[in-house]
């Protein structure tokens, strides 16, 4: 089968659904107490409050699978958007100001409003915000090129980095707030978590999958992609809040989860090549299996203690990311 | 045609054109030539749409080009800038994407835009690389598939940024003769040639610019017998017939 041909295409994504669907009965069904098959589906039709296999199930396991689908494939698709749209295989959404502002936020919370502490999601996910924001007002001013975004995406990290580190000096006891951020995690999440943030990643990953093609033309550079009629300038800012609104969502529930925004765009291109039109959806499968493995293994390889999925990630995602960069640098890599 | 109508433009605040009135014939060659930096390639982006010039006014067969919607002027007026991103995708796709101005909500390509792409490949002969990857080929070939796209996107006005720069004489030649091809087809030209050359023998008309101004607008032979780029490139320029084809070739040699 020829890569890259729509055959070639459907079958991958066809692959990844199936791997996809085994990862979430298989994130169902294994934990701390094991839950067959067949349990699921009794639970489930039973709808039984006092079996303690539907409370599992319902409040534990199905809120923390979705949240491990939804952050993988928010942080990928915005790892994705991102390196096409600033042209920038290191690009991920840390680089335009998404991690910093979250954790200045969920800082600022933790010390100046520790009675709103529940509200610490929805203040991760301003911060990412209005830091992208600030990222691009000042990289507008100088055309926002890809350049200037990524320069100005430095500096307001550096500088809100320097906010948040002023901020633990001075009251220390909120460091233990940004350690559980800045690893990140998924024990403990409710359905009530997800469901603002859900409805964000949906409407973003729908949004992306439209302007795929536009984003193709985007790679083009700026002067042909305005040149086939392209308002490139407002374009970038789209993707922008896009990639911004996908990160910020999945941050405010599992905290900063390292590595799938950078890695599972770039394996997903080795798989079906730079059009972003296959390319999303791809990376949005691929990151969903990927956090959802390595949930899995959080919660099994150290049983009945759990360690945070962050780690995992980072222990993984790493060494994998050192093998692609050794690859590309042997010519072997995609391009 | 196109016409610039007393225009300055530039980056950052900077003037880098200025008094620029100039109206560009259809269905001609203009090469525009001049010294490096002397503001070709700002008259260029600026004709084009791309650059928004401080002041003066561009119309388009009359109508103020500013005010047309980007996809709009895309379907007039297309742009080959000479430094591009070179994207990861095949011949095809690329060629494809002359068609982006066309293509609806779903931007999903129609029969008419397929004939058409299909009808561009062929015109640059490029069947054989349809499937290839534009990483892959060379600087003449990647050339040609833009050129592909620019004719893709059907357009009447055509601006290439220095088409025939870091190709061997071959491909350039090759290049030239596909412009004068897209004449025949109908379409004004207009581009930046550093090969005076080459500009003095594909052109219809010569624009000469100096510090950011035009010095001479006219016929190659006006321009020759004017002396001016004697004068701007500070050079001795002689024209000669070739010998076996009596085409008129031009020399340079350092006064």
């Amino acid at each position: 089968m020829n890569k890259n041909s729509k055959s070639y295409n459907t079958t991958v994504i066809a692959f990844l659904v199936v791997l996809l669907l085994l990862g979430v009965l298989m994130s169902i069904s294994i934990g701390s107490s094991r839950i067959s098959l067949s349990e699921i589906i009794d639970a489930l039709q039973q709808r039984d409050n006092t079996s303690k296999s539907y409370r599992i199930i319902s409040f534990v396991r199905i809120p923390r699978t979705l949240a491990a689908v939804l952050a993988g494939c928010a942080l990928s698709v915005s790892g994705a958007i991102l390196q096409s749209v600033l042209n920038n295989s290191l690009a991920s959404p840390s680089i335009i100001g998404v991690n910093s502002g979250a954790g200045l936020f969920t800082v600022l919370i933790a010390a100046f409003f520790p009675a709103s502490i529940k509200y610490i999601t929805v203040a991760a996910f301003m911060g990412a915000l209005i830091a992208v924001l600030l990222v691009y007002s000042i990289a507008s001013r100088t055309g926002a090129s890809r350049m200037a975004i990524v320069l100005s995406g430095v500096a307001v990290s550096s500088f809100i980095g320097a906010m948040t580190d002023t901020v633990l000096t001075l009251k220390p006891d909120t460091a233990i707030q940004r350690t559980a951020f800045l690893i990140g995690g998924l024990s403990g999440i409710t359905m009530d978590r997800l469901s603002l943030a859900g409805g964000f990643i949906v409407f973003a990953f729908v949004i992306a999958i439209i302007l795929g093609y536009d984003m193709n033309i985007l790679a083009l550079g700026d002067e042909s992609a305005k040149s086939l009629g392209l308002n490139v300038a407002r374009l970038r800012f789209v993707f922008l809040i896009l990639a911004a609104l996908l990160a910020g969502s999945a941050i405010s529930f599992a905290g900063l989860l390292g590595f799938v925004g950078l890695i599972v765009p770039h394996v997903s291109r080795i798989l079906v090549g730079y059009d972003n039109r296959i390319l999303i959806p791809v990376s949005a499968l691929l990151g969903s299996i990927f956090t959802l493995l390595c949930d899995l293994l959080a919660r099994v390889l150290f049983a009945p203690f759990e360690i945070p999925v962050g780690i995992i990630m980072s222990f993984l995602g790493g060494p994998f990311f050192i093998y692609l960069l050794i690859k590309r640098r042997r010519g072997q890599l995609y391009d | 045609m196109i016409k610039l109508n007393n225009i300055a433009a530039g980056y950052n605040k900077v003037e880098i054109i200025k008094n620029i009135s100039i109206d560009f014939e259809e269905g001609s060659i203009t090469s525009i030539i001049g010294k490096n930096g002397c503001g070709k390639t700002t008259l260029l982006k600026t004709a084009s749409n791309l650059l928004k010039p401080f002041r003066g006014q561009i119309t388009l067969k009359g109508m103020d080009i500013s005010s047309v919607p980007n996809k709009e002027l895309a379907k007039k007026v297309s742009f080959l800038p000479q430094l591009r991103a070179v994207p990861n995708i095949t011949v095809y796709n690329l060629v494809m994407h002359g068609r982006y101005p066309y293509l609806g909500f779903s931007r999903t390509p129609q029969r008419l835009d397929k004939e058409i792409v299909e009808n561009a490949i062929e015109n640059m002969r490029l069947e054989k690389y349809i499937d290839k990857n534009v990483q892959n080929l060379s600087g003449g070939q990647r050339q040609k598939v833009y050129l592909a796209m620019v004719l893709a996107q059907d357009t009447d006005i055509i601006f290439l940024d220095e088409p025939t720069t870091y190709l061997d004489i071959n491909h350039q030649l090759e290049i030239l003769e596909t412009i004068k091809k897209l004449k025949q087809m109908g379409k004004t030209i207009v581009m930046v040639l550093h090969d005076l050359s080459n500009a003095l023998s594909y052109s219809d008309r010569i624009c000469l610019m100096e510090n950011g101004e035009i010095t001479i607008y006219d016929t190659p032979q006006a321009v020759y017998e004017s002396r001016e780029i004697d004068r701007v490139f500070n050079i001795l320029s002689t024209q000669v017939a070739a010998e076996d084809e009596c085409k008129t070739q031009y020399v340079f040699c350092l006064k």
